[in-house]
């Protein structure tokens, strides 16, 4: 049987990772590759890197850092932030990468998903939305949500799943940060009307609230960041406290 | 000792490299007929669609250097999809070593989706190059298709249906998941393979 995800996500500038993080294990809390072995070896069955450096150097940091990380991990992991054609995505699978995710870039230019998914397969494409509840209607935001679209989030899912794309990592504003739940309704519902995986993101604050959305949420991975950074959660106790629930995952790595 | 991983356009070959690094292998990556067919071993790996890489394949000779290869051979992913007879991705025949069909996983209900994507466990492993103690245990899977069960299947995952995980013919051995991003579990996998 498959089991659910369990996902960190560290978030990148300049090659380093941007939220404190405190390990008292770590040589170099601010390595994105140390804390992802970390990760890897307390049962992480993927890592996300997300790049939210701005400059024109960013290319150049991004495919360093996939390189240092294939190098080093035994596990899969996607790398974001910024990507914007065919180009930047070859030098990053290349490099080793295993997925990547697109998010405001696809959107200002939907047909990008088809020529991602066609050069390299679906399987290696994430694309990752951003969404808000304004007035009863699930928004589209784009460029780390700072900018709102009038696109309903729904419809988006599937047409990037029509355009190509191999999984759904969407991430609720409206949860994100508040550590009160994930999207529950709005994940099931999306779940019911795609047929590729999801990967649910925002609003993890309690062992609990993993359990709710695999089985309520119907996602088939979950991702946090902060949660884990400040060892709020540990992955191994979060996966055993799933296993007794009847979530269905990965306890030895 | 030496290992040549077959380099194509394929995904996965700089992973395949680096997972045998950290196992001190001594590997290459070469498209390079003369080095292949000298090498110890060779793992032919493989992320990507079927027909347009058997095109390349085609036109670089390689289909055929790969089916005339004496030295055990690992196919990983669609590598594996590729040593099979014909495969239902592009509709095209494939290099035939294994005499099994590829086909796409059609979803029977609505939780099942298409990609496999994430770690399954090995439901049955028969006596091959992988310990049969590795029942149960999960790898990393990432595929749309998936080879049906025959003769060369030696182990099976689970996923909408029974499918083959592990196949062996002759020389021949291959994955459907991909070892160098199981973990220990795929890296013990790995090392297997290099003692044969």
């Amino acid at each position: 049987m498959l089991a659910k995800r369990i996902i960190p996500c560290l978030d990148i500038k300049d090659g380093r990772t941007v939220k404190g993080v405190n390990f008292v294990n770590l040589r170099d809390a601010g390595d994105p590759v140390e804390l992802g072995r970390l990760y890897s070896e307390q049962g992480a069955d993927e890592i996300v890197f997300l790049d939210i450096t701005a400059t024109h150097e960013k290319r150049k940091t991004l495919t360093t850092l996939a390189r240092k990380v294939a190098a080093e991990l035994n596990i899969p992991f996607t790398i974001g932030g910024g990507i914007k054609s065919v180009d930047d995505v070859a030098v990053l699978l290349t490099a080793g990468a295993d997925k990547i995710s697109v998010n405001s870039a696809a959107v200002r230019e939907p047909v990008l998903i088809e020529s991602l998914s066609k050069n390299f397969g679906s399987q290696c494409i994430v694309v990752a939305i951003d969404a808000k509840l304004v007035e009863g209607t699930w928004y589209v935001h784009l460029n780390g949500g700072r900018k709102a679209t009038d696109i309903e989030l729904m419809t988006w899912a599937k047409e990037c799943q029509e355009r190509g794309a191999g999984e759904i990592l969407f991430t609720s504003m409206d949860h994100d940060g508040t550590k009160n739940g994930f999207a529950l309704e709005t994940l099931a519902e999306m779940s019911d009307l795609l047929s590729i995986p999801i990967i649910a993101s925002g609003g993890a604050g309690k062992k609990e609230h993993f359990q709710e959305v695999f089985t309520k949420g119907k996602a088939d991975a979950a991702l946090a960041a902060s949660i884990f950074h400040f060892k709020e959660i540990g992955i191994r106790e979060l996966k055993g406290y799933l296993a007794e629930k009847n979530v269905l995952v990965r306890t030895k790595n | 000792m030496k290992t040549a991983i077959i380099d194509y356009n394929a995904g996965n070959v700089q992973s395949v490299l680096f997972a045998l690094k950290r196992l001190n292998a001594e590997a290459i990556l070469t498209n390079d007929p003369a080095a292949i067919r000298a090498a110890d071993k060779v793992i032919f790996p493989g992320v990507g669609e079927a027909s347009s890489t058997m095109d390349y394949l085609r036109s670089e000779g390689l289909d055929q250097l790969i089916k005339n290869l004496k030295q055990p051979v690992l196919g990983i992913c669609l590598g594996m999809q590729l040593l099979c007879e014909h495969s239902e991705e592009g509709d095209t025949s494939c290099i035939g070593v294994i005499p099994q069909g590829v086909r796409k996983f059609i979803p029977q209900q609505k939780d099942q989706k298409v990609p496999h994507v994430g770690w399954n466990s090995l439901d049955k492993i028969e006596q091959g190059f992988i310990s049969n103690t590795l029942e149960k245990e999960y790898v990393y899977f990432v595929h749309s298709y998936y080879v049906e069960i025959g003769d060369c299947t030696i182990g099976t995952c689970d996923y909408i249906q029974n499918f083959s995980a592990v196949l062996q013919k002759d020389n021949f051995y291959a994955t459907q998941f991909h070892p160098e991003k199981s973990g220990k579990i795929g890296e013990q996998i790995l090392k297997g393979f290099l003692q044969l």
